[in-house]
């Protein structure tokens, strides 16, 4: 209960315009002129030192963006976005070559401290002091669209395991990053896929070398910074045979007026035997209780289960951005391959989230399971929207799919928009759904023993997302723990 | 006349077929412009093709290709093979009102003896001469949704049932559509079952073939309306010819304290759709409804149902099952709308499918969405093949597979059979089930 009191006390302190994350670091940045052209895309490239290759894969991608419509199916509204009045890169502006830690600006290492992210490896989360021994967390902080420091490259490193920027990778393994990126999500894939891919910054790259267990999480803060910039992140992440990787992802954004563009493209690869876990929380500013300023946020995450046994699992804890559009996704390409997707998504205030995962059932044997929880209070729109489908070679496919949706306020929308397709008949689908609001008889229940009501809503939701928040790594656990109160402040009285 | 907007073949085509068909469609003046307006909103989006989200399943430019121009209006000898297949279909104990070829049959109808408080014209004479009111009702349907668009810029002929307040009919009454014609055509029919206050009515819609009737188009609609406290059973049973093409659209709406309790189960026909919108107008209503598709060979069946929860304390019960065989393709498309203050909703929804082959598919998209807070809502959906325990249990005991198979299949259907209230009517519905597993062999 010790976490649970916790989370009121935080909560009490905060309203719900005080975006906790709301500052902004004045550090000079090296940006591209504003709007998208050919030489936007030739900038970046050339910042990057990329490769000839690597400038034509993006020039392909933006002419095919040029010809490409905005995708209108999702259930979100917002204005039209002008894609030549956003900033395509920003950057500090390094002021020398970083050697250690100590070298950072410390501007930046303040704004990681007031995040309360650990560059440091004794402070892992804020608030929780890790005793000598415990797993160690790797994390690559992408400040703004630079990764500006690495930790924990030389345990990596002995390992065999390659975890660094992708614009590094681009140069270092050209090879490794030639095999694999676009390979899950194409160039064409879609309309923000393609946009990252002719101007995407920088990203993670990770490869986990065969029969290797990654000997600790790995992890990336993103921050967007620069007033303006749209982000747009690439992470590629393999696996190879037999191998295992835990990936954290977490976000956190200054407070803004203007809404900001954040379009990532996130690929996983996993060959036979090899498993990789994914978990992210999302807390980008939400905009303001009017609605106004906060993140859109237009994501493609897909994982590829190339080999056979092979098996990835996504985890997210979605509590931020005015708007969300993701569906982290599973190709079960191998025999007896397996993908999970666990998911808790809160919206408040004026947030519209659409969200959800497609489970691609292509081998025999695979199995998925897909847990959705979402919360909708304020005035916000929160859909869940999923595919399933198995193909026709895909026998013996299974999944069971449950999503449940927690309605707090009557003003808020809370839907469910599932697919399901068998083309075999060997398939075995299960889907369930349920739409409430919390029991009166358990508020009053709560209330009457001296909690106030925004605890007693805040105790029923932490039971409600249980089963999802048990899947992240316990780091995670307990920051999500926070934000899933601090997203609901304000919902109740 | 302005239908200069057509873009694709087909739809010139058609609006050649619409040009030409227009001294025979009934109405002039304001049934006439609703008509244009109609046709025109057709003719900007065409066919639905498998882009348009609604009809993502149902690519209607890839099954049906072509809207087929408006079939003659039926000879002597197609009244005659009209009317050996309402024999061979008799229902005993309703009245039958017989629609051949899109055209109303009077001959083969019974008009005779009715009960006090039912009134029954056709839907020709209340496009010509009825009054303004009814003739709005009659184009309520959205022009947004393609096919029903279609449907009121070419709706020629069906029947137009009144049952007056407090009045309940004991006799149940049958609309059955004949296609008799043996060149390919299609019939536009639309039907209006208006039910008063306190009263109660059972109706059944079937859709049959005469002999050697080929390749035809059936676009067909139905407007429900039930009064404050009035119950309406209503079964629809789709046997049409396996060459054949079934669009068809449902539009119900209820009162107060209504209950609403429908039946589909969908056989025949190689491309078909039944799209059905029910909304609740009034507090306290209910609303039941159950479907089965039967499918094999290289059937398409599409169920959309919309279930529009618009005021408070209403409950929806939605069940459905499909089961599909060889090259078949069956979808099901189930939207509850919980829309804003329409608290204390209770609406539940559970589809099944069935596959009985490594080539046939089902297609479920249940969707719920919910804007008010103090309800319960929840769907459920699953896909499978037979149980194999239970397949051995069965042949353990001495059944043959298909015995097996077949004592299996009508269990899994039976549950949404069981919902029809009136026997005579439940059991046609099984002896339906049980030919096309017969006819499985």
């Amino acid at each position: 209960m010790a976490a649970v009191q916790e989370t009121v006390d935080r909560v009490r302190q905060i309203d719900v315009d005080q975006y906790r994350y709301g500052f902004e670091t004045l550090i000079e940045s090296d940006k591209a002129p504003k709007g998208l052209s050919e030489d936007t895309v030739r900038f970046i490239s050339a910042k990057k030192n990329e490769p000839a290759w690597m400038l034509e894969w993006r020039l392909e991608a933006y002419r095919r963006w040029l010809t490409m419509t905005e995708p209108q199916w999702a259930r979100v509204n917002y204005p039209k976005i002008d894609y030549q009045d956003l900033y395509y890169y920003s950057a500090p502006k390094p002021k020398k070559t970083i050697g250690s830690l100590d070298e950072i600006d410390p501007d930046i290492l303040k704004t990681y401290e007031k995040l309360g992210i650990p560059l440091r490896e004794v402070e892992v989360l804020e608030g929780v002091v890790r005793p000598e021994g415990q797993r160690k967390i790797a994390v690559d902080a992408v400040f703004d669209s630079v990764s500006v420091a690495t930790t924990f490259q030389k345990e990596l490193k002995q390992a065999g395991v390659i975890f660094m920027p992708i614009s590094e990778a681009i140069r270092e393994h050209p090879e490794l990053v030639k095999k694999y990126l676009g390979t899950v999500v194409p160039t064409s894939d879609n309309y923000f896929a393609t946009l990252n891919s002719a101007v995407f910054s920088d990203g993670s790259f990770v490869y986990v070398p065969p029969g290797v267990r990654c000997p600790m999480e790995l992890s990336t803060y993103f921050r967007i910074n620069e007033r303006n910039t749209g982000q747009f992140e690439r992470t590629l992440i393999i696996a190879d045979k037999g191998s295992y990787v835990s990936y954290l992802e977490g976000c956190t954004a200054p407070q803004r007026d203007e809404n900001q563009l954040h379009a990532a493209v996130v690929e996983l690869v996993t060959l036979d035997d090899a498993e990789i876990k994914y978990s992210t929380v999302q807390n980008w500013y939400p905009g303001n209780s009017e609605g106004k300023g906060g993140i859109y946020n237009f994501v493609t995450k897909r994982g590829d289960c190339r080999g056979n046994n092979s098996k990835i699992s996504w985890t997210q804890v979605e509590t931020g951005s005015a708007i969300t559009w993701k569906y982290p996704s599973c190709i079960l390409r191998g025999d007896n391959s397996r993908g999970e997707f666990y998911s808790i998504a809160i919206s408040n205030g004026h947030q519209q989230v659409d969200s959800g995962t497609k489970m691609i059932h292509l081998g025999k044997n695979t199995t998925s399971r897909i847990i959705s929880k979402g919360i909708a209070a304020g005035v916000s729109q929160n859909t869940y929207r999923g595919l399933v489908t198995a193909h026709r070679k895909a026998t013996g496919a299974r999944n069971f799919t449950a999503c449940d949706s927690l309605l707090i306020g009557d003003k808020c929308g809370a839907h469910t928009v599932p697919y399901v397709e068998a083309k075999n008949s060997s398939a075995l689908f299960e889907h369930e759904a349920t739409t409430s609001k919390i029991s009166e008889d358990v508020l009053f229940y709560c209330v009457q023993r001296g909690l106030s009501q925004e605890e007693a809503v805040g105790l029923v939701v932490n039971g409600f997302v249980k089963d999802v928040l048990q899947q992240l790594p316990m780091e995670f656990a307990v920051e999500a723990q926070k934000l899933i109160s601090i997203s609901l402040e304000g919902s109740v009285g | 006349m302005n239908v200069a907007l057509v873009k694709n073949e087909t739809g010139s085509a058609l609006s050649d077929s619409f040009a030409i068909a227009r001294d025979r469609l009934p109405g002039t003046g304001k049934v006439a412009a609703a008509r244009e307006a109609a046709f025109a909103a057709y003719a900007q989006a065409g066919l639905p093709h498998r882009r348009i989200e609604d009809w993502k399943y149902t690519d209607l430019r890839a099954l049906m290709r072509e809207v087929l121009p408006l079939a003659p209006a039926p000879d002597t000898a197609e009244f005659s093979r009209a009317a050996s297949a309402a024999k061979l279909h008799a229902i005993d104990g309703v009245r039958r009102l017989v629609l051949v070829d899109g055209v109303f049959a009077p001959k083969l109808s019974e008009l005779g003896g009715l009960e006090k408080g039912l009134v029954i014209r056709t839907l020709r004479e209340a496009l010509e001469t009825g009054d303004a009111a009814l003739q709005a009702l009659l184009f309520t349907p959205d022009n947004a949704n393609p096919m029903v668009a279609l449907n009121s810029a070419m709706m020629t002929d069906g029947v137009v049932i009144d049952v007056a307040d407090g009045v309940v009919l004991t006799q149940p009454l049958q609309i059955v559509h004949i296609a008799s014609g043996t060149v390919p055509a299609a019939m536009f029919t639309r039907s209006l079952l208006r039910l008063g206050k306190d009263a109660g009515a059972t109706l059944v819609e079937s859709y049959i073939a005469a002999e050697g009737a080929k390749a035809y188009q059936v676009h067909d609609s139905l407007i429900i309306s039930i009064g404050n406290n009035s119950r309406l059973d209503h079964v629809r049973l789709n046997e049409d010819g396996r060459d054949a093409s079934n669009i068809s659209s449902g539009v119900v709406s209820l009162g107060a304290h209504a209950h609403f309790n429908t039946f589909g189960m969908m056989s025949g026909a190689g491309v078909s759709r039944y799209q059905a919108t029910i909304a609740f107008a009034g507090e306290g209503s209910r609303v039941e409804t159950n479907g089965v598709n039967l499918l094999n060979g290289k059937q398409h069946a599409d169920t959309t149902l919309f279930m529009d929860h618009a005021v408070p304390h209403c409950d929806s019960r939605e069940i459905f099952r499909a089961v599909v065989d060889d090259r078949a393709h069956s979808v099901f498309q189930g939207r509850i709308i919980v829309r804003p203050h329409a608290q204390k909703t209770d609406a539940k929804m559970m589809t099944r499918a069935l596959l009985l082959s490594d080539d046939a598919e089902a297609d479920n998209k249940p969707e719920l969405e919910i804007f008010a807070d103090d309800v319960t809502c929840g769907h459920g959906a699953t896909t499978g093949a037979l149980d194999e325990s239970l397949l051995f249990y069965l042949r353990a005991r001495g059944l043959s597979e298909k015995e097996a198979q077949a004592l299996l299949i009508q269990a899994f259907v039976g549950e949404a059979i069981e919902s029809i209230v009136n026997d005579g009517l439940r059991e046609l519905a099984i002896a339906a089930a049980q030919r096309w597993l017969e006819a499985r062999g």
